[in-house]
């Protein structure tokens, strides 16, 4: 005998199904399924409106045929090594000294988190008039005296993608040093001090047994920072605008322009699906080495 | 030779005084429980020993050599912690060769060090294991492995059994023991548990709020506790301590206690001076008697309490017999079955080992 379920009960059973179904279709439309028409856009002959025939993989020929292109993921190259390895490494040297019970600690944590609470625009508009040689840096030091003193960086083809990375690491070494520290707190006070008395020095006791600790930490940080080198544009667009030239042009920048400014939505699209597969190319292994330790239960 | 002296030992946080001048002496081979509730200073103090915390005030010396000023790694000291404090990311080989390889030791003196180490703790087929692939049990064999591989003038252990279960902390409590008889060092041990205390210590030092209330080996502590604090601290059940008064009586002591609903008894019997007596006769006294001290009156008995029993407590090799007596509560250790509840009860006393303490002081009287 099935008596029929109560309506409580169904309504328990589908709540969360329904709840969830708005934002899943939403992600699915707008991510998931743009995608894909991305993917299909870079296999056509689109210029200013998309055209849906097939033309292989003549956009991606195009795309590594066009010098720009090359200078954006050059600079990519470098802005992404040079901006991962001083934001990792000082995030990390300030958390260790954040971490050694100092006094005000949580003002100057606070201080160096702040600059992650403004929009890539607002730093990029900071740090143009800082790195101008007209109003910057250079001019206070001439003012100050020192009249020879040159930081034009900026105005300079092979040294403007420098200044980019100074204003991204400023940026974001708060955020990994909050996400350091977070690990440092994690680790039990009594394996440093067993360290201690079997006699290792406080620098040879983080290198061997605190940093390799971390390595949760550094996963981390490493991920999202590479992921917030790849998608740059904000900053780019603020700070120098690709100049001098198009020295500073990105990948994101790039794909940009000739989606919307050059009739190329072919090429765009190509470019697109170029930075999404070196995404996938960091995320994908990640996912799986953090999914395949928790099965592994560490 | 590895001795340890604390004298007058103290420490203060700013106003605060954690550590009031506290002196313990303990020669080689012996085995120092640092007994106490959690804030008693306990831990402090071993940090002390260990270089850890500083001195406030008052030497600490180690075999004969003031420490006071030498840093951790200079005090030929070796430390086992609560939570292990192994590292992580090393295989129990690279945890116990960790400290050796900083201290420069070859190679093939290190590999002989934690073979030796792996065979006495029973623990060499985990040498490649990381500890996160250890139970809580191999951890702390590691720990010690780690300790022993420093052969140290002093080993100090910070309340290493607390993080296991019941079961397997009595098996390493009596592995602990194993290896202090095998090696015979100075072992500072800190405990909360006062049957670690009990099982495991040459001496014992009782503490509370900074202050060390009794030095003793365990059995002195456990039969003739230095004040009520003591008393109640060790064992389990804990000492009854009864307000009685105390009379003498043809030059000896008796103590008059009141039993609910029947006469004052008396118990007499008493080891205390007849100075003490003659001091303390007709006044109000604390008199401590353990739960075994009590047993069922039979014809012989001399020392006898008519009592009735409240509520038995069955433990299986003997049953907890509870009564009021004095205004408290007494509890009694007697054979099982021996009583029931609601029912009265004639019980002896070997009075041979009562202890009386000051009502006000509360400090033993001898």
């Amino acid at each position: 005998m099935s008596r029929p379920t109560p309506l409580s009960n169904r309504i328990e059973h589908w709540l969360p199904r329904l709840v969830l179904a708005p934002s899943l279709l939403v992600v699915l439309v707008a991510v998931y399924l743009f995608i894909c028409w991305t993917g299909w856009i870079s296999l056509s002959s689109s210029m200013i409106v998309p055209k849906y025939d097939f033309v292989g993989l003549n956009q991606y020929v195009r795309l590594w045929s066009t010098p720009r292109w090359h200078t954006a993921v050059f600079n990519l190259f470098v802005f992404s090594t040079l901006f991962l390895a001083l934001t990792t490494g000082l995030g990390l040297l300030m958390a260790i000294l954040l971490d050694q019970k100092i006094r005000v600690e949580g003002t100057l944590r606070a201080i160096f988190l702040y600059p992650m609470a403004l929009s890539f625009i607002v730093t990029g508009t900071a740090w143009k008039w800082i790195l101008n040689p007209a109003l910057g840096v250079q001019k206070v030091i001439n003012e100050l005296g020192w009249t020879s003193f040159v930081f034009d960086w900026i105005a300079q083809p092979t040294f403007a993608i420098y200044c980019v990375v100074i204003a991204a690491v400023w940026q974001s070494t708060g955020f990994a040093m909050a996400i350091f520290l977070a690990g440092l707190r994690g680790i039990d006070n009594s394996v440093i001090k067993a360290a201690q008395i079997e006699g290792a020095s406080l620098p040879r006791i983080y290198r061997t047994i605190v940093v390799p600790m971390l390595r949760p930490a550094f996963l981390s940080v490493i991920v999202l920072l590479s992921y917030i080198a790849i998608k740059s544009f904000d900053l780019i667009l603020a700070l120098t605008n690709t100049g001098p030239g198009s020295a500073t042009e990105m990948p994101s920048t790039f794909m940009y322009s000739a989606t919307f400014r050059r009739d190329q939505m072919g090429v765009g699209a190509a470019s697109a699906m170029m930075m999404l597969m070196t995404v996938a190319a960091i995320i994908v292994p990640y996912l799986y080495s953090e999914l395949k330790e928790s099965r592994d239960g560490h | 030779m590895s001795t340890l002296e604390i004298d007058r030992a103290r420490k203060l946080y700013g106003e605060l005084e954690v550590l009031k001048e506290v002196s313990i002496s303990i020669g080689t081979g012996d085995f120092l429980v640092l007994l106490g509730p959690s804030g008693c200073g306990k831990s402090t103090l071993l940090n002390m020993i260990a270089g850890l915390e500083e001195i406030s005030g008052g030497e600490i010396r180690i075999a004969g050599k003031v420490v006071n000023d030498l840093s951790p790694k200079d005090r030929d000291i070796a430390m086992v912690f609560q939570s292990y404090a192994l590292y992580p990311t090393m295989t129990v080989r690279q945890n116990i060769e960790f400290g050796m390889k900083i201290r420069g030791v070859p190679q093939a003196e290190r590999d002989k060090a934690v073979k030796t180490a792996a065979d006495l703790l029973q623990m060499t087929h985990l040498l490649n294991r990381k500890p996160s692939q250890l139970s809580g049990g191999q951890r702390q064999r590691v720990a010690m492995g780690r300790a022993i591989v420093r052969q140290p003038k002093l080993f100090l252990f910070d309340e290493p059994l607390s993080n296991l279960d019941a079961k397997l902390r009595v098996d390493m409590r009596t592995e602990i023991k194993r290896l202090h008889a095998r090696l015979g060092t100075t072992i500072v041990y800190v405990t909360h548990d006062q049957i670690e205390a009990m099982t495991l210590a040459t001496r014992v030092a009782v503490m509370k709020d900074g202050v060390v209330q009794h030095l003793d080996d365990p059995q002195s502590v456990y039969d003739r506790p230095a004040n009520v604090y003591v008393a109640k601290f060790v064992g389990s059940p804990s000492m009854n301590i009864i307000p009685a008064k105390l009379e003498v009586k043809e030059g000896r002591a008796v103590a008059v206690i009141d039993i609910p609903g029947a006469a004052p008894t008396e118990l007499a019997g008493i080891p205390v001076s007849s100075q003490a007596a003659a001091k303390y006769a007709g006044r109000r006294v604390l008199v401590g008697i353990r739960p075994e001290l009590f047993s069922l009156a039979g014809a012989q008995s001399a020392q006898k309490l008519s009592v009735n029993i409240d509520v038995v407590e069955p433990t299986g090799p003997d049953t907890l017999a509870l009564f009021q007596a004095g205004g408290v509560e007494v509890t009694a250790r007697v054979p099982p079955r021996a009583v029931a509840a609601r029912t009265p009860a004639t019980l002896a006393v070997d009075t041979a080992k009562i202890v009386l303490f000051d009502a006000e002081t509360e400090q033993r009287i001898d």
